[in-house]
């Protein structure tokens, strides 16, 4: 296992580096001067300017500043915010908590939806719940989720008063109290996530178990006399979560897109509302760090869904 | 019979695919065709009508400036419908050429293909999506002004981030269908490579390309609409779908209606093309039996 996690690793360090040439060709291509907060200050005289160009090197050739970005990168020297006035690392640290906290649980109500709905709608195909599931799988992840936040805070907020629709980070009840605040305002921009998340992987799971459930070892199982219950969780779902696996880490990307807008929406202090704040205010050290650290966590993530199939399927390990 | 018209027979079995066909259709129509009936300016301004409700005289309300949002509606489902069409189109050519280009050649550039896809795949889109915009907005605006250098810049990006699937079936196709028969056939019978491709091979792996291509119109009307709704698509004064909902969620509270019919537009746009799709692929799969 262990030798398979350090290959695994070692073959995500290529995709990290295209993803920072990606990046930085995207930046170096750009029009204009990306610094040009400090350009565009009246109170810098021009020869100061100038100065300061020779000093951070913006005029070496491309692949230069490229190395010296990216051993900047690793060395964890990630810049100075233009907005804030804070170091980027600094800045991200304080914020990245609050969306892995949501995307991580909003994973898990994926999760708690996806499995039970598509593995039951699997076991009796065509049947009326498999329908129902099947039309409601559909509209789940045609609702883009910027409009599923806007119903919800219609019904929870305005129309019942539930919930409140600004995440606060700032709660002053301590305790039990503190908790229950915090899991109120979490609720809806986990629902949001989750039902989105949830709808699709319905179908996933739903179309897998329904591949691994005409094969012949299942047959032979029921054929036993071993109790269909079994036979589903024992033998059908372990199997089937194999290609759900690889489909849902082929979604990752997506999720942090979805993530990027409930930050937005509910006003969540993590670093997707960062990255749009940071476009409003033209803070590109903010905006590099924050995709960057985007695409840390996508690769993550695909990680995490290796380590998964390599669990699920004991074959893997040995390949 | 022609495998069209089979195709056509089995895909009006799936009723839902067939009745969203058509109400699609009527929007399209709609947006295409509506802003000649429904002649009233999208940005003419009436302070005596704020935020109102739908009524006769507004048949979807108003906005918070007075203007009629029947007809903003109408032209951002335009825009919306096009920048859906138009990244479709860049997705499909550019997975197609590439996916062509590994299918048929074995080895090392199949290999440095299929990375580039596989890198393509892990690279966090939104993000990078609104960082590219940031960063080439102003410049193309300059060129090609406010409207058309924003909807060219969106389809380019939207559709450059949408072709990896469309690759890699091209791919998976062209493997299996260059060891058939027919393709052999002509081979031996003198047939150079490219013409190999795209009178054999290609015509015949077009199915799920389709299909594909399909759920990429949705995928782009949604990345459009999510776009302008963190308000870094079309500039203010041009009112797309996703512009209206990002408009209207400061007034959820007085003015339902100006946040839930862009909304529902934009439901109904994705759920009508997702079940198209659906129905496509029941269709064009030889080996399903309906």
């Amino acid at each position: 296992m262990s030798q398979y996690l350090l290959r695994r690793l070692l073959i995500a360090l290529p995709s990290l580096l295209g993803i920072s040439v990606v990046l930085f060709v995207v930046l170096a291509l750009a029009p204009g001067d990306p610094f040009e907060e400090l350009a565009t200050n009246p109170n810098i005289p021009p020869e100061v300017r100038e100065n300061i160009r020779i000093a951070f090197g913006l005029d070496d050739p491309i692949y230069i500043r490229y190395f010296r970005w990216l051993t900047a990168m690793l060395q964890g020297d990630w810049g100075f915010s233009f907005a804030s006035r804070i170091n980027v690392d600094d800045l991200i640290l304080q914020r990245v908590g609050v969306t892995l906290l949501i995307i991580g649980s909003s994973q898990i109500v994926a999760l708690a939806i996806a499995l039970p709905v598509g593995v039951y709608a699997a076991a009796r195909p065509y049947s009326i719940f498999d329908q129902i599931a099947n039309t409601l799988a559909f509209i789940g992840f045609s609702l883009p989720p910027f409009f599923t936040g806007l119903l919800l805070i219609l019904l929870f907020s305005i129309q019942l008063d539930w919930l409140p629709f600004v995440y606060r980070a700032d709660i002053e009840a301590t305790g039990w109290a503190f908790y229950w605040e915090h899991i109120k305002q979490a609720i809806m921009p986990v629902l949001v996530l989750g039902i989105f998340q949830g709808a699709s992987w319905t179908r996933y799971v739903r179309s897998a178990v329904l591949d691994m459930i005409r094969l012949e070892y299942v047959t032979t199982a029921r054929a036993k006399g071993l109790r269909e219950r079994g036979v589903i969780i024992k033998h059908v779902v372990r199997n089937a979560m194999i290609p759900v696996v690889t489909l849902v880490a082929l979604q990752m990307p997506a999720v942090f897109g979805g993530a990027i807008i409930t930050e937005q929406i509910f006003r969540i202090p993590g670093i997707g509302s960062l990255l749009i704040t940071a476009v409003l205010a033209n803070d590109t050290p903010v905006i590099m760090a924050v995709t960057f650290v985007f695409a840390i966590l996508v690769i993550l993530f695909n990680l995490l869904a290796d380590i998964i199939y390599g669990w699920l399927d004991p074959r893997i390990t040995y390949r | 019979m022609t495998p069209w018209r089979e195709a056509w027979r089995r895909f009006r079995r799936h009723k839902l695919a067939y009745g969203s066909l058509f109400v699609l259709a009527f929007m399209i129509l709609a947006v295409t065709f509506g802003p000649l009936i429904w002649a009233v300016p999208i940005n003419e301004i009436d302070f005596t009508a704020r935020l109102q409700g739908p009524s006769w005289a507004h048949p979807m309300g108003t906005d918070d400036l007075g203007q009629d949002l029947l007809s903003r509606m109408l032209y951002g489902g335009r825009i919306s419908i096009a920048v859906g069409l138009a990244a479709m189109a860049v997705a499909i050519i550019v997975g197609v050429i590439i996916g062509a280009i590994a299918g048929i050649s074995r080895g090392s550039v199949d290999a440095a293909l299929m990375w580039l896809t596989d890198l393509f795949l892990a690279l966090p889109q939104l993000p990078l999506l609104v960082l590219v915009i940031y960063l080439f907005r102003d410049t193309l605006k300059e060129i090609a002004g406010p409207e058309f250098g924003v909807f060219v810049l969106i389809v380019v990006v939207i559709g450059a981030f949408r072709w990896m699937p469309v690759a890699r079936l091209v791919r998976a196709q062209f493997f299996s269908l260059r060891e058939k028969e027919f393709v052999e056939a002509a081979r031996a019978l003198g047939a150079s490579t490219p013409r190999q491709v795209v009178r054999h091979i290609l015509p015949n792996s077009l199915g799920p390309v389709i299909v594909a291509g399909t759920i990429d119109v949705a995928a782009a009307i949604i990345a459009e609409s999510t776009l302008s709704f963190l308000g870094l698509g079309f500039p203010p004064d041009i009112p797309t779908w996703g512009r209206l909902l990002f408009d209207a969620k400061d007034y959820l509270d007085i003015a339902v209606h100006w946040a839930l019919f862009p909304g529902a537009a934009i439901f109904l746009a994705v759920l009508t093309i997702n079940y198209i799709g659906d129905g496509l692929r029941d269709a064009l799969d030889p080996r399903k039996v309906m």
